[in-house]
C-alpha cells in the first residue's frame, strides 16, 4: 500500500546546518530510518533531493541527489544525476520527495504544480528505460521522466536510475530500492520558479561563476571539447589506467577508445545537463538511432576497453547504451565483467557453467553485450553477475579479486600509483568511488597544483579537504566538475545570495566536515565498521607489474592513522565525541 | 637518434599526435616545447621518459637519447 500526503516542514534550520541534497538528504533520512533496515524492507525509504541552487539560473543548477541505505555496500548511499529532471522538480514546487512503504502492484508518482498521484505502472515494468520514457512523456507531455529499468525491478544490488534516458544516478545500488517498493519511475513537470533571497546578488555571482568557468583551461576547454574521455589517455600515459581487472596498469591500444577518438571519429555534439555552460556530456553516432545516442563517459570507456582487454569504441558504445537502456551501473556492470575474466582466466568459472555460451574471457568482445543484458534481466549465470564483482568472487570463494571496497567496485584509477587517491578509496563513506574526493586532480592532472604521486606526505589533509568540499557542491544542487574553476568562496557566495545566509567559505567547508561525519556515523549504526576502510589486497601486497608504476604498492597502513587523525577520529577510527560537539552532530 | 613527443588534446592541433624530433646533447624538455611553440603555462602535466613532476621542474629535465616525453594541456573528468 503507497499513499501520498502533501507537508510543508521548515528546512531552513536544518539547511544551515546540512545545506540541501546530499548533506539535508542524509539528515532527513538518518532522522526516519533505523540504520540497521534492509535496504529492500518497505520500512527503508528513499529521498530525492534538490540542492538550494538546483533549478536557479546557476552555472550547473540542476541536479538531484538520491539518498538511501546501499542493498551494494550496506553504507549510505547518496547518488547524484544531472540532466533536467532535479531543476523540473523544483520547478513544480517541490524540493524533496521521500518515499517510504511498498506497493502492491508497480506504481509511478506523477507530479506537477497542482497535483501529485500515485498511478498504476503495470504496463511499463518490465520496460527498457527509453521506452518507458517514451510512454510517460506521452502521457505527461512536457514532463521529465526518471526511472528504472529491468534491473532495479530485479533488485540488481547495481541497478541505477536514470533520467532524460542517458543521466544516471548511478552508483550504489539506488535503482533496486526503487524496484523493491515497485515504483518504476517519477515524472515532474512545472513552471515554478525558487524563491531566491537577493536576486541581484545571485546575478552577479552567476556571472562571475560563468566567467571563472569559461576563463578555466579545463571547464571551458578540455572538457567541452573532448568530454569526460579526454582522461583515458593522460591516466594511461601515467600507468594508472587499471588493464584486465588491474591486473596492469598500461595499455598500449588505449588510444583506440580516448577522448581524442571519440571526438574525431564519433562524436555529433556537445549533450550539456540544465543551465550547463561545461557541456561535458557526449551525443555520438550509433547504429541504435540514425539521430545519435549518448555518449561514453571516461570511466564506462575505461571499463569496457582496459579493464575488459578489449579497446574497441564501438563495444564502448553498444554497452554504455544497454546499462542504459536495462538501467545498471556501466562502472558496476563492466568491473563485475573484468572480475567475471579473470575468474575465468584462473579456471574458477568454466565454460559448463556459461552454458556453453559466449566465453567470459578477456578479449572477447562478444561476451559483452550478451552478459549485460543477461545481467540486467537476471538470465542464467547472468543472476550471479547481477550482484556485483563482490559477491561474484565471494561466491567462488576468492573475494580478493573482486576490485573493490566496501563491495563497491573501484573506478578507473589504479590506487598503486596514487596514494592519496587510494586513500580516499579506502575511506570513502559510500564504497569503492571517485566523486567523494577527486584527488586524481592534484595527484595526475596537476590541478590545482601538481603533487608528488607516490608521496605520502601530507595526503591525509588533501583527502579531508577534498572530501569535505565535495560533501558541499553534493549537497548545493550542482555538478562537481565546477570545482575545476571554483572553489568553497564561489559556493558559499551563491548559497547565500540564493538562502541570505552569509556564510564564509570556511563555514561551507565546517558543513561539510558536519556532512561527511554524519554519514560516517549512519556507517557505523549500519554495522560497517573501519576495517572495512581498506583496499583489495592486490593494491597492498602485489607489485604493479608494468608501465611508469611499476614496483609500487599502496601504503594504506602508514596514511590511514594519519587520516583518522586529521579527521579528529580515534585510533579505531571513530569519530571523538569532541569532534561531534565541535560540529554540532552531538 | 630521435627523441619522440607524444601530444594530447588540443596540443595534437597542427601538430600531430607524435612528433619526433633530433636529439642533441644536454637538450631539456624546455628546448623541446619552444621547437613546438608551446609555453610553459599552457602544460598542465608533463612525463619524461616515464617520470612526471611539477612542470617547471621537469622542463628543466635533460632528455635522453631515444627517451620520449608525454605533453598534456589541462585536462580533467571522472
Ligand atoms: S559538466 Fe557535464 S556532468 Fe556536469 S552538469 Fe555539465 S554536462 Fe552535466
Amino acid at each position: 500500500m503507497v499513499t501520498w500526503e502533501k507537508f510543508y516542514v521548515s528546512i531552513f534550520e536544518l539547511a544551515k546546518k546540512y545545506i540541501g541534497g546530499r548533506g539535508l538528504g542524509t539528515k532527513l533520512y538518518m532522522d526516519e530510518v533505523d540504520p540497521q533496515v534492509d535496504p529492500f524492507a518497505a520500512e527503508n525509504k528513499i529521498v530525492f533531493i534538490n540542492g538550494p541552487l538546483s533549478g536557479t539560473a546557476t552555472p550547473t543548477g540542476g541536479r538531484y541527489m538520491v539518498v538511501t541505505k546501499s542493498p551494494l555496500t550496506g553504507c549510505i548511499a547518496s547518488s547524484n544525476s544531472g540532466g533536467e529532471w532535479g531543476a523540473y522538480l523544483k520547478y513544480a514546487g517541490y524540493d524533496a520527495i521521500i518515499v517510504e512503504g511498498k506497493a502492491s502492484l508497480p506504481v509511478y508518482l506523477n507530479i506537477d504544480e497542482e497535483k501529485a498521484e500515485i498511478l498504476p505502472a503495470l504496463d511499463l515494468w518490465g520496460k527498457y528505460t527509453s521506452e518507458t520514457s517514451d510512454l510517460l512523456i506521452e502521457k505527461h507531455p512536457g514532463a521529465k521522466v526518471l526511472t528504472i529499468g529491468p534491473a532495479g525491478e530485479k533488485l540488481s544490488q547495481m541497478a541505477a536510475i536514470m533520467n532524460e534516458k542517458d543521466r544516471a544516478a548511478g552508483r550504489s545500488g539506488v535503482g533496486a530500492v526503487m524496484g523493491s517498493k515497485n515504483l518504476k519511475a517519477i515524472t515532474v513537470k512545472g513552471n515554478l520558479r525558487p524563491e531566491i533571497a537577493r536576486p541581484d546578488g545571485l546575478k552577479a555571482v552567476t556571472k562571475e561563476c560563468r566567467t571563472l568557468l569559461k576563463e578555466n583551461g579545463v571547464t571551458g576547454g578540455g572538457l567541452p571539447t573532448y568530454g569526460t574521455a579526454v582522461l583515458v589517455n593522460i591516466i594511461n600515459e601515467h600507468g594508472v589506467y587499471p588493464t584486465k581487472n588491474f591486473q596492469g596498469g598500461q595499455d598500449p591500444d588505449a588510444e583506440a577508445v580516448s577522448g581524442e577518438t571519440l571526438t574525431e571519429k564519433y562524436l555529433i555534439k556537445r549533450n550539456p545537463c540544465h543551465h550547463c555552460p561545461i557541456g561535458c556530456g557526449r551525443w555520438v553516432k550509433s547504429d541504435k538511432s540514425p539521430d545519435g545516442i549518448g555518449g561514453p563517459e571516461y570511466e564506462t570507456l575505461w571499463v569496457f576497453a582496459g579493464d575488459l582487454g578489449i579497446d574497441d569504441m564501438e563495444v564502448v558504445i553498444d554497452a554504455n547504451y544497454w546499462c542504459n537502456e536495462l538501467g545498471i551501473d556501466t562502472i558496476s556492470a563492466g568491473a563485475t565483467l573484468a572480475a567475471a575474466m579473470e575468474l575465468y582466466q584462473r579456471g574458477y568459472i568454466t565454460d559448463e557453467m556459461l552454458d556453453d555460451e559466449v566465453i567470459l574471457k578477456f578479449g572477447n568482445a562478444d561476451s559483452v553485450v550478451h552478459w549485460l543484458k543477461k545481467m540486467g534481466n537476471r538470465e542464467g549465470f547472468g543472476d550471479l553477475l547481477a550482484r556485483g564483482s563482490y559477491r561474484l568472487a565471494d561466491f567462488f570463494g576468492v573475494p580478493e579479486y573482486s576490485m573493490s571496497v566496501k563491495k563497491q567496485d573501484l573506478p578507473a584509477y589504479d590506487p598503486r600509483g596514487i596514494q592519496g587517491m587510494g586513500l580516499q578509496y579506502a575511506t570513502s563513506n559510500r564504497g569503492g568511488c571517485h566523486v567523494r574526493g577527486y584527488l586524481i586532480s592534484p595527484e595526475i592532472l596537476g590541478l590545482p597544483e601538481k603533487l608528488d604521486r607516490f608521496d605520502l606526505a601530507g595526503k591525509e589533509v588533501w583527502a579531508k579537504v577534498f572530501q569535505d568540499l565535495t560533501a558541499v557542491i553534493d549537497s548545493t544542487g550542482l555538478c562537481l566538475f565546477t570545482s575545476f574553476a571554483l572553489g568553497a568562496k564561489e559556493y558559499a557566495d551563491m548559497l547565500n545570495e540564493t538562502l541570505g545566509t552569509d556564510w564564509t567559505a570556511e563555514d561551507v567547508l565546517l558543513a561539510g566536515e558536519r556532512i561527511w561525519n554524519l554519514e560516517k556515523l549512519f556507517n557505523l549504526e549500519a554495522g560497517i565498521s573501519s576495517e572495512e576502510d581498506t583496499l583489495p589486497p592486490r593494491f597492498l601486497e602485489e607489485e604493479m607489474p608494468d608501465g611508469p608504476t611499476k614496483g609500487w604498492v599502496h601504503k594504506l597502513d602508514e596514511l590511514l592513522p594519519l587520516y583518522y587523525k586529521e579527521r579528529g577520529w580515534d585510533e579505531d577510527g571513530i569519530p571523538t565525541e569532541e569532534r561531534l560537539e565541535k560540529l554540532g552532530l552531538l | 637518434m630521435a627523441i619522440k613527443i607524444k601530444l594530447f588534446a588540443n596540443f595534437r592541433e597542427g601538430r600531430g599526435k607524435i612528433v619526433e624530433m633530433d636529439y642533441t646533447p644536454g637538450m631539456t624538455g624546455q628546448d623541446v616545447i619552444d621547437s613546438l611553440g608551446i609555453t610553459a603555462p599552457e602544460i598542465a602535466a608533463l612525463i619524461v621518459d616515464g617520470v612526471d613532476g611539477k612542470v617547471d621542474a621537469m622542463l628543466a629535465v635533460p632528455v635522453k637519447e631515444d627517451g620520449y616525453m608525454a605533453i598534456f594541456p589541462p585536462v580533467a573528468g571522472g
